[in-house]
């Protein structure tokens, strides 16, 4: 039943406050592709993930987005998540008293719609389960959810709720940044399992290290708000080890930043 | 005074009540002597709530109630409060009268005493006048003189040195019927090194024009613990006035969990006073305000010993057209060395014509000190329902999300699963 997730990104402007930060930024991502988005800081990535999200502080002044054929930019935050999005973010909310077992029953069951509520006891086998892959304590269930997380423990918690949730398209947002290399090893094996014909990835990161986990099929780079060069993994291994300069050479680029003018 | 606060009860309403629960002579004299000084004391001052218009007086004091053999007999407002797996020790008030009575076997075997006000008067006088109205005086304000005239039964637990009730006892308290009042007296003594919790719950049934007043007193001995839950869920037909204090000697420690949850006008006043050397206060509350309901609800405590340390934590959320002022006041003495206390009054924000203030004061007088406040007032940040929504959950679920878990941590440490799962019910219904 299940057609081929498809996120279709045309020409997308985005500003927050008065800056507008996206400057046309177009981008397919299809199921069972895994496209990265490498950069310096500055160039628009974590506004792209935001934006395409909904987040409230961002404004879109121009482009479309479709996600399954259906207009993204039209749905309201949730209705994004249950269309088949999601955003691993960089700086997730701590929520009191609200525990991490009970908010991922709620975004699980927020998705299935009513009277199709998963049974608590296969809830809790598989929550179990993805738990144990990512290497979490079984505590973290039943804790607040994100409070007093270390960073790690953070990102391993959005990965965690991507593996539980099934998203058709996923977003992650610098997962990498701030974990050492056992941890990031664990976030990608998780990633890896769910990799599939179904499932669209955008990951979003500075450095090429998670790439060497989680093989990418497309790799862009972003600059000034739109992606300014697309290529295959290879493209990655070359920033690694040549960095961005060549690419602002190629370009004609002297300032990488949205700040640009 | 004019005659639109004429009682509704007289000296021989009182001599009468007095009589047929056998109280001992110097009981009727206190309470014939507070009934003069509802005449002659003013109201309580309180920060920016007036309650002058409010019910403080216009009450039948003394309405009896048939008791019941069996908790299935209860109504159920207050049958769903009783946990019968987790409570041994229950006491049921309705109105003037115990309808209900149960004490654990242990607890006697061990020389607890807990048992209702008139019984513990009658049974242990000597103990009770040692101790009844030493931390909360009649003479204190006009509502406290009230309370000690019309008071019309409550709690007496008495626990011995070196006892450890390890079972919550529970009481719970229901005013029913127009003009009626529920009026209970608690008096908590804790010997030393001694351990226990007390939980209460204030409902109503059917009936206008209601008051609740109560006072509890405990008092800490010397490395005891004492913890105190109480939730206060009444209708706007009820108005509630409430006075705690506590009493604790060295070493000893007061908790107090309090909820706050109901829908009418309401003033609470708890007050820990750290007399001995290092002893200790923790303080939990939350409130919610719906409808037009006024609440001024203050926590104190007071430093008078060395390394004594006072935690409170007050949480509100202020919906419709409520208005509640929470005060918070340190008060570190004199000669209060190394004392600690911290307060924290946080308030949520659902409506534009809601007010909540907070209100943190700080009043010290010794140097070698620390002391500590935050205040908050705020909304429910935008940021949180980005998070909670960005997983699927609708902007209305993820708004309880917050507001509910707001709450939780206070509701967390409610000692009674029926009285928690209550509180729960009560924030549920009061948030709509």
């Amino acid at each position: 039943m299940a057609t081929v997730p498809h996120l279709q990104i045309n020409n997308l402007r985005a500003k927050i406050e008065d800056k507008e930060i996206l400057k046309g930024l177009n981008l397919e991502i299809k199921g069972g592709e895994i496209h990265a988005i490498m950069g310096p800081n500055g160039t628009g990535k974590s506004t792209l993930a935001s934006t395409l999200m909904g987040h409230p502080k961002y404004e879109v002044t121009g482009g479309e987005v479709s996600l399954n054929g259906e207009d993204l930019l039209e749905m309201a935050v949730d209705e994004r998540a249950r269309a088949g999005l999601f955003l691993a973010m960089q700086y997730p909310s701590e929520i009191t008293g609200v525990t991490n077992s009970d908010f991922l029953r709620s975004a699980i069951n927020a998705r299935r719609g009513e009277g199709n509520e998963i049974s608590l006891m296969k809830f809790i086998r598989e929550m179990d389960g993805k738990m144990s892959t990512l290497e979490m304590d079984e505590s973290f269930a039943h804790r607040y959810l994100n409070e007093g997380f270390s960073g790690g423990e953070k990102k391993r918690n959005e990965i965690l709720q991507m593996m539980m949730i099934q998203p058709n398209i996923c977003i992650l947002d610098e997962i990498d940044s701030g974990l050492d290399i056992d941890a990031l090893k664990v976030v990608a094996s998780g990633v890896n399992e769910m990799r599939s014909e179904d499932r669209g990835f955008l990951i979003i990161t500075h450095y090429q290290r998670l790439l060497n986990y989680v093989k990418p099929d497309f790799v862009h780079v972003m600059m000034q708000g739109r992606i300014v060069k697309s290529g295959g993994p290879e493209l990655a291994e070359r920033l690694e080890a040549e960095g961005y300069d060549w690419i602002k050479a190629e370009l004609g680029i002297e300032d990488e930043t949205v700040n640009a003018e | 005074m004019g005659t639109d606060t004429q009682l509704r009860f007289d000296q021989e309403a009182i001599k009468q009540y007095s009589q047929t629960n056998q109280e001992p002579s110097w009981f009727l004299e206190q309470r014939i002597a507070a009934l003069a000084l509802t005449q002659t004391l003013e109201l309580p001052k309180l920060e920016k709530t007036k309650i002058d218009k409010w019910n403080i007086d216009q009450f039948h004091p003394f309405q009896t109630e048939a008791s019941v053999e069996t908790i299935a007999e209860l109504a159920e407002i207050v049958k769903e409060l009783v946990d019968v797996q987790g409570v041994s020790s229950l006491l049921i008030q309705k109105n003037a009268s115990v309808i209900y009575k149960q004490v654990a076997d242990e607890l006697k075997a061990e020389g607890v005493i807990f048992t209702d006000l008139a019984t513990a008067l009658r049974e242990h006088g000597e103990l009770v006048q040692k101790y009844m109205h030493t931390a909360v005086k009649a003479d204190e304000h006009r509502l406290v003189a009230l309370h000690a005239a019309a008071c019309n039964g409550g709690t007496f637990l008495y626990v011995p040195k070196n006892v450890e009730v390890k079972v919550p006892v529970q009481a719970i308290y229901q005013v029913a019927g127009n003009d009626s009042l529920i009026a209970p007296h608690v008096v908590i003594i804790a010997e030393a090194n001694s351990r226990v919790t007390y939980v209460d719950s204030f409902v109503n049934g059917e009936g206008s024009n209601m008051v609740a007043s109560s006072v509890v007193e405990a008092f800490v001995g010397s490395n005891a613990l004492v913890q105190v839950a109480s939730v206060h869920s009444v209708s706007d037909q009820v108005h509630d006035y409430s006075f705690r204090r506590a009493v604790v000697e060295q070493d000893g420690r007061i908790e107090w969990i309090l909820g706050e949850m109901n829908d009418g006008n309401t003033v609470a006043g708890n007050e820990s006073i750290l007399k001995g050397k290092g002893s200790t206060a923790d303080t939990k509350s939350i409130t919610i305000g719906t409808g037009k309901q006024r609440s001024n609800l203050t926590s104190k405590v007071q430093h008078y010993g060395t390394h004594t340390d006072s935690q409170m934590l007050s949480k509100g959320v202020m919906t419709d057209e409520a208005v509640a002022i929470l005060n918070g006041i340190t008060k570190i003495e004199k000669g209060a060395e190394k004392a600690n206390g911290e307060q924290a009054e946080n308030i949520l924000m659902l409506s534009e014509k809601a007010r909540g203030d907070a209100n943190p004061i700080l009043l010290i007088d010794e140097d070698d000190v620390t002391a500590g406040h935050a205040a908050s007032v705020g909304r429910v940040s935008e940021e949180s329902l980005y998070y909670l929504m960005s997983r699927g959950i609708e902007r209305r679920q993820a708004e309880r999300l917050v507001i509910i878990g707001f709450l939780d941590p206070v509701v967390a440490e409610i000692p009674i699963e029926g009285v928690k799962d209550r509180l729960r019910q009560a924030i549920e219904r009061k948030l709509g």
